[in-house]
């Protein structure tokens, strides 16, 4: 599952932090993930939790606040701005943008144009918005 | 904070040796020079990866005749599948026959997306065949993989060593592990050129019967092209060996 791969990453971005900070007990991370990726919320929290669980001390009792971001495109060419819709790609469309979201530039077009040259305004990627913590 | 170049330490972490297959200049022979790598690396009976970055013109998977059916699986992030024996990855897999229009800020984020998915088995090596230029993707490779060290690949043409002296400046200024450089497409009646500076690794020879092999590695390895580039495998093994 991509999505543990990912979750993987935060983990690995949490406890670089935590030492950057020197936190000795963190309390809640907040993790914002682009609607671009698809992300299995489910999937995505359970992986997660288990691997916070099985972390160092300090990030094992922390709250997990998971935020997703609805996708935006704006065409450099016309300027015409519009939503990512998945019911209209095709299972296999949709799993090639899940895994490399860029691919939307492969299959996706604007819709007035038909350019694939254009922005993703917001709604691509997974980042850690903000770590709480107790020094 | 983007959380996925955390992971690609980790993920690369199986890899013993990382050697990037760079011309700086399209046309020269450099993806098939690094499949040809690859797989005679792998005939030596190394683990070998081979992991295509040229986002825009992949082609390796044409070279190592890799059929549509063959994909990576899921398991905690993607599994590169093995084709002849070779973990492989590449864009291809889930592009198929079509283009990717990628401007700079989305190369640099399909190349982390892939490096922080992709779960490499232990490999003594992984050859990275580099896109054409200096720009993000070659830059994104110095940048990301772990102690890259880099494969030059020329023509006899004054125009390909033009190009090439430039990333081989690059590299050196970087300070950048260079393992030597390779004459491509080299006719009986080329001259001999001025080096870079830089140790020639060798000559492989303009092989007529080299456009009938691709997509068949066992073809492929009887080539000229690849007894030659099995002479150079050693050297690179030999050289690899001193370069950190």
């Amino acid at each position: 599952m991509h999505e543990w791969a990912l979750a993987e990453s935060v983990v690995a971005t949490v406890k670089r932090v935590a030492h950057e900070k020197k936190l000795h007990r963190i309390t809640e991370i907040t993790v914002k993930v682009g609607e671009l990726q698809q992300i299995e919320r489910e999937i995505f929290e359970f992986a997660l939790e288990q691997m916070l669980s099985q972390a160092d001390s300090p990030m094992r009792d922390a709250k997990v606040v998971l935020e997703v971001e609805r996708a935006q495109f704006c065409c450099r060419v016309c300027g015409t701005r519009w939503a990512f819709e998945t019911q209209q790609l095709s299972p296999e469309i949709a799993e090639a943008i899940h895994f490399i979201p860029e691919l939307a530039h492969t299959y996706i077009r604007c819709p007035q144009c038909h350019s694939p040259d254009f922005e993703v305004v917001q709604g691509r990627g997974v980042w850690l918005a903000s770590l709480k913590g107790e020094e | 904070m983007d959380p996925r170049v955390a992971i690609i330490e980790e993920r690369l972490k199986s890899i013993k040796k990382i050697i990037a297959v760079a011309a700086g200049k399209g046309g020269v022979g450099k993806s098939t020079v690094a499949t040809g790598l690859a797989l005679v690396l792998s005939e030596m009976g190394h683990n070998v990866g081979l992991f295509d970055l040229d986002f825009y013109g992949p082609s390796t998977h044409v070279i190592l005749g890799a059929s549509e059916e063959i994909q990576p699986t899921e398991e905690r992030g993607i599994v590169p599948p093995k084709v002849h024996g070779i973990e492989f990855m590449s864009l291809v897999f889930y592009t198929g026959k079509n283009p990717a229009p990628l401007r700079g800020p989305d190369l640099t984020n399909a190349l982390i997306e892939l490096l922080a998915i992709t779960r490499w088995g232990e490999l003594d090596f992984l050859i990275v065949d580099m896109p054409p230029g200096l720009g993000d993707t070659t830059l994104d490779a110095i940048r990301l993989l772990k102690n890259p060290n880099f494969l030059v690949v020329t023509t006899p043409s004054r125009i390909a060593y033009e190009t090439v002296s430039k990333l081989v400046a690059l590299l050196s200024e970087l300070g950048i592990p260079i393992l030597g450089v390779i004459e491509n497409m080299r006719r009986p009646s080329d001259r001999a050129r001025a080096s870079f500076g830089v140790r020639v690794l060798g000559e492989l020879p303009f092989d007529e019967g080299l456009e009938d092999a691709l997509g068949d590695p066992g073809r492929f390895l009887q080539t000229e092209f690849a007894q030659r580039l099995h002479e150079i495998a050693l050297a690179i093994i030999q050289r690899s060996r001193g370069l950190t």
